[in-house]
Order: C-alpha cells, then sequence, then structure tokens
C-alpha cells in the first residue's frame, strides 16, 4: 500500500551555517502512489529536504508525517528499513554481488534465503537488469547498469515510500532519457509514492505527478502539477526556470489527440500520417517542416481519423493558457 | 679467499648444528638438532600468545575508532609513538617495570604489536567510502551491523596487514624472551656458553626463516581477506 507524506513546516538548520537554514519552512503533501519531483537549483536544500523524510538528517523544527504518524516516533533503523532509498551517488556495496546488493533489505528484515534469492531476482528482471550481470560486482558494472541495481535494491522490500535523490544525475543523456522511460514504466508496476530529486526541470515535468520547485535557502517556490507550472509559474524565479521555452515544454505534455482535428478528406498529397498519441512538441516540429502545416492523422491501427493544422496547435495552446481563442 | 671458505665453514656448522644433535659445550645436556624444535613451539607460542592479546586490543579499538571517526588523535598518536620507540628498549623498560617471567615478556611482545593493527584497522575502516556507508544506514543497518556486514569485510584486508606486520615483528623479537628467562629460539643466540659460534648462527638463521614464513603466510592470508573481485579475473562479455 502507498504512503500518503506530508512535510509540515519543516526547517533544517545545519550548525555553523552563518544562520542560512537548508530548508526553510517547507510544507507539501504528496497523496498515496503519486511521484513528486523536488528540483531547484545545485544547494537548494533538496536532498536535505529529502533525507529529512527517512531521518538521516535531524530536522531543526516541524514535522513529517507517514500515512499520518510521524517519523519521530520510528526508531530510525527501522523507519529506513521501510523507505526505499536510493541515494545521489548509488552507493552499492562494492564487496557484494549485484542480487546481494538488491537483497540487502530484505536480509535485514529476516526474509528467508530463498525468498531473498527468488525476491533479488524479480526486482533485477523489474529494472532490465541483464540477467548474465546477476553475479557481478559493481566494479564490473557500467553506470548505467550501477543504476538499475540501485534502484532495484530501493524496491526491494516493496517500500510503501521511495526516496531517489538524483538517481540518473550522472549518465550521459540517451542512457538518462533511456532509463527515464523505464522509469515511467517501472511506475505503472509498482504502487509506491515517489519522493523524486532532480536539478533537471525537463526529467521534473516528465516523471512528476506534481512538482515542487525550491529556491536558494530552500524555500518553496511552488508546488503544482507539471501543467499548473508551466502555464502559471508564480514568479520570475520559477519562470526563470522552466525556462522561455515553456510553450514547448507544455506541448510535450499533450498529445494530438487532445486536439479537434480537421476532417479526413482534405488530406495533402505527399504528407506522411501521424499518429494520434504522437506528442504536440513533436506533432509541431513536422508541421512546422510541412510546406501547408497540416498533417494526416491516423489511429493506432493506422486509419485515417483526420488532418492536423498548424493553427489548431498554435490556438490549443492559447485555450489553454486560457486567453480566448481565435475565431 | 680464506675468509669466504672460513664464512662457509661457519655455516656449514651452523647448518649442522640445526639438524644434528650434539653434547653441549658444558656437558651433559644434548643440544641443536631437535632440541631445536622444542625451542621452536616455545617460541612460537610466546608470538602466538602475544599476538593474540594485540590483535585482541588492537582490532575492536581501530574499528570502534574508525566508525566513530573519534580519537583520530589517539590512533595516530599510538602508531607514532609505536614507530619511535625501538622494540629493544620497550621490552627492556618493560622487564624493568615489570619483571620477567612469560606473562610478562608476553605483554611487552603484545605492546609491541598493538601499534601497527591498530592504525591499519583505524585507517583500513577510514577508508571505506563514505557513500557506502551512507547508503548502509538508509537501508536501514544499525551501527554494528554496519561494522559487521559493510566496514569490517572492505577494511578486512588492511586489518590483516597491520597483524602481518606486527606479527613478523612479534617473531623476530621473540628472540630476546630468554633474557626475560622465558625460552625461545632466542636461547642458542644468548647462552654463548652452552651452544657455542655455530649454535648462534644456526639459531639466528632459523629465526629468519621463521620470520620469513611468518610474513609469507600472512601475506597469503591477506590476498584471501579481498572481498573485492580480482582485479586481474577477465569479465565474461
Ligand atoms: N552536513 C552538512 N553540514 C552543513 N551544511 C550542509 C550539510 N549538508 C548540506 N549542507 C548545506 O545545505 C545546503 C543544501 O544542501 P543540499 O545537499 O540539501 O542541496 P541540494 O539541493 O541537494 O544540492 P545538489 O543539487 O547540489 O545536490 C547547502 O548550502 C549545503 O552546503
Ligand atoms: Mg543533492
Amino acid at each position: 500500500m502507498p504512503a500518503a507524506l506530508e512535510l509540515q513546516n519543516v526547517t533544517k538548520q545545519y550548525p555553523g551555517a552563518g544562520g542560512a537554514p537548508a530548508v526553510a519552512d517547507l510544507s507539501l503533501r504528496v497523496e498515496p502512489g503519486e511521484t513528486c519531483v523536488l528540483v531547484g537549483p545545485s544547494g537548494s536544500g533538496k536532498t536535505t529536504a529529502m533525507r529529512m523524510v527517512n531521518r538521516m538528517v535531524d530536522m531543526t523544527s516541524g514535522d513529517i508525517l507517514i500515512d499520518g504518524r510521524s517519523v519521530m516516533r520510528s526508531d530510525p533503523a527501522e523507519l529506513r528499513r521501510h523507505i526505499g532509498y536510493v541515494i545521489q551517488n548509488v552507493g552499492l556495496f562494492p564487496h557484494r554481488t549485484a542480487l546481494q546488493n538488491i537483497g540487502t533489505v530484505p536480509q535485514l528484515l529476516g526474509w528467508p534465503r530463498e525468498r531473498i534469492v527468488a525476491r533479488a531476482r524479480e526486482l533485477a528482471d523489474l529494472v532490465g537488469l541483464d540477467p548474465a550481470l546477476a553475479d557481478r560486482y559493481p566494479g564490473q558494472m557500467s553506470g548505467g547498469q550501477r543504476q538499475r541495481v540501485g534502484v532495484a535494491r530501493a524496491l526491494a522490500a516493496d517500500p510503501p515510500l521511495m526516496l531517489m535523490d538524483e538517481p540518473f544525475g550522472a549518465l550521459d543523456p540517451i542512457t538518462r532519457d533511456h532509463l527515464q522511460g523505464e522509469f515511467e514504466r517501472l511506475k505503472e508496476r509498482v504502487s509506491t509514492t515517489i519522493v523524486f530529486v532532480t536539478h533537471d526541470i525537463d526529467e521534473a515535468i516528465r516523471l512528476g505527478d506534481r512538482i515542487a520547485i525550491l529556491r536558494e535557502g530552500g524555500g518553496l517556490a511552488q508546488y503544482a502539477t507539471p501543467g499548473e507550472l508551466l502555464l502559471h509559474p508564480a514568479d520570475a524565479f520559477v519562470e526563470e526556470f522552466v525556462g522561455a521555452d515553456r510553450a514547448l515544454k507544455r506541448l510535450a505534455l499533450m498529445q494530438v489527440s487532445d486536439c479537434e482535428l480537421e476532417p479526413v478528406g482534405a488530406v495533402p498529397a505527399g504528407s506522411a500520417a501521424m499518429r494520434d498519441d504522437t506528442s504536440l512538441r513533436d506533432a509541431l516540429a513536422a508541421l512546422l517542416s510541412d510546406p501547408d502545416g497540416r498533417l494526416p492523422i491516423v489511429d493506432a491501427e493506422g486509419r485515417p481519423i483526420g488532418v492536423l493544422a498548424l493553427e489548431t496547435v498554435h490556438a490549443k495552446l492559447r485555450v489553454e493558457a486560457g486567453a480566448p481563442s481565435p475565431g | 679467499m680464506s675468509a669466504l671458505a672460513s664464512i662457509l665453514s661457519d655455516f656449514g656448522e651452523a647448518l649442522e648444528f640445526i639438524f644434528t644433535e650434539r653434547e653441549s659445550r658444558a656437558g651433559g645436556s644434548e643440544i641443536g638438532g631437535t632440541q631445536l624444535l622444542g625451542l621452536l613451539a616455545d617460541h612460537l607460542a610466546l608470538s602466538a600468545v602475544a599476538l593474540a592479546i594485540g590483535i585482541a586490543v588492537a582490532v575492536p579499538l581501530g574499528i570502534w575508532l574508525g566508525h566513530t571517526g573519534r580519537g583520530t588523535f589517539l590512533a595516530v598518536g599510538i602508531a607514532n609513538v609505536g614507530r619511535a620507540v625501538p622494540s629493544i628498549a620497550l621490552i627492556a623498560l618493560f622487564f624493568a617495570f615489570l619483571g620477567t617471567g612469560f606473562v610478562n615478556v608476553a605483554l611487552a611482545l603484545a605492546l609491541l604489536a598493538i601499534p601497527p593493527i591498530l592504525a591499519n584497522a583505524y585507517v583500513g575502516i577510514r577508508l571505506v567510502e563514505p557513500d557506502t556507508v551512507d547508503a548502509a544506514r538508509g537501508m536501514g543497518m544499525t551501527g554494528p551491523q554496519i561494522v559487521r556486514r559493510v566496514e569490517l569485510p572492505l577494511a578486512l584486508p588492511l586489518v590483516v596487514g597491520g597483524i602481518r606486520t606486527s606479527a613478523v615483528n612479534v617473531v623476530a623479537t621473540a628472540a630476546i624472551a630468554p633474557l626475560a628467562g622465558v625460552s625461545s629460539l632466542g636461547d642458542p643466540i644468548i647462552a654463548f656458553g652452552v651452544y657455542g659460534e655455530s649454535g648462534r648462527l644456526g639459531a639466528s638463521i632459523v629465526v629468519a626463516a621463521v620470520a620469513v614464513a611468518t610474513e609469507v603466510t600472512f601475506g597469503l592470508a591477506q590476498r584471501l581477506a579481498d572481498p573485492l573481485p580480482s582485479t586481474r579475473r577477465t569479465v565474461p562479455a
């Protein structure tokens, strides 16, 4: 059962930090099963905020509730065994194989041996780890493979809550994109509440159900769904952080099927058809390079269902933004 | 040429002393040959007791200091004092205050064994990647579990390395035990009147051989203690 997580006016003041808190009066609620992404510039307190949840860092004031129960009421080691945790630099045990690493928490929980091994294999498969790597040591794996093991290890005991600190941070863009795609599929197969830290706004928009943007000094700048964030940035900081191309990012969140199509028939000859589950961002790119700015659209079975026009996409953006649509 | 010949003949007599018994110079008892086996057993027993005491004190202390991150001053200080004070001086000092006998000699040798083991255990634990320890804590391991499952296995080669250094020191230094009335392979070296020149040289050769054997044995143990896959092993594609 996924857990509900609530941060109530949480503040962290590291000793000797000259008065400036690392996290300041942070309040937010994550619903069961949701993925909440903490995003912000380096040093904005993302890791600190996350580590207060499993008490790796002690909060100075405020409270954190998991399913309504304060984390301060649990023994820290016991609490951590029920919260999956992927640390910022993976931190696999170098003297243990991939499977042994994955089985760490079940072992701590005293599961029988056969069940641990079976579970470790299941998880390795779930995160797409090549079975040939099961008995390799971390030093014998690539960065991407280690990341997979790190995620599998955090998921092994089926935790109701999972903390992931920049799990894809140190990877090249292609591997990163690949693992992000796998993460999206993984989210559908495991029911767990996830807090995910990144400093990459595109990753946040892609993976988050809700995004908390932190600013320097650990304050919450905005907490909203990706769509709301792009449409209505709370202030200049958020606007700059999400970037000047936020219209394009919004299009990336929508599909062709979200638009009203023109009737079939007026299909211009020579234009390649596009499926209706294409993102509007990709559709726009295709429309811009089409001489007529019109593309035939087909459904998943390849049947023509209409025509998408450049103006339609533009109008869609304006409707979403609340502006009166022309015509 | 004659100098070389005399050295060779000394060696020959020493080897003969090692392998065959003869009557002692003072008359009466048998020396050399199998009599050395008794001395060897005494020597090894004394060294083993001293090393065991050293390990029992220094390994837990070094691990604890390393794990808590406390006592850098203490660990480094003891290691440096250990390096600065010559072993003979340490032992002479010890006899002067505590007197002679097996227990005292064993304690003196244990004192000699402690600094390298302590320093290596401490450094071995401190050298474990902070991220690895952080992950262990984040998975819900308790302090003792982190030590047993993560820090100690990763520090083990260094811990054994410290024991190796101390073992060789102790085995070599145990040769002076007869000065404090405890039997060891040092007997023929010290009791010249009984053993003569060939006995002194023969026993020295045996002590050196025991030290080398100790070095080799613990070197092997150190390699076996490494929990990481050998870097030379080829990874299947
Ligand atoms: N153990 C600590 N002691 C003192 N100050 C700390 C400690 N850990 C973090 N800080 C400070 O707290 C602030 C927030 O750090 P934190 O690691 O939470 O940032 P972050 O948002 O995760 O950054 P990054 O994106 O670089 O990982 C920083 O100014 C950092 O220097
Ligand atoms: Mg961080």
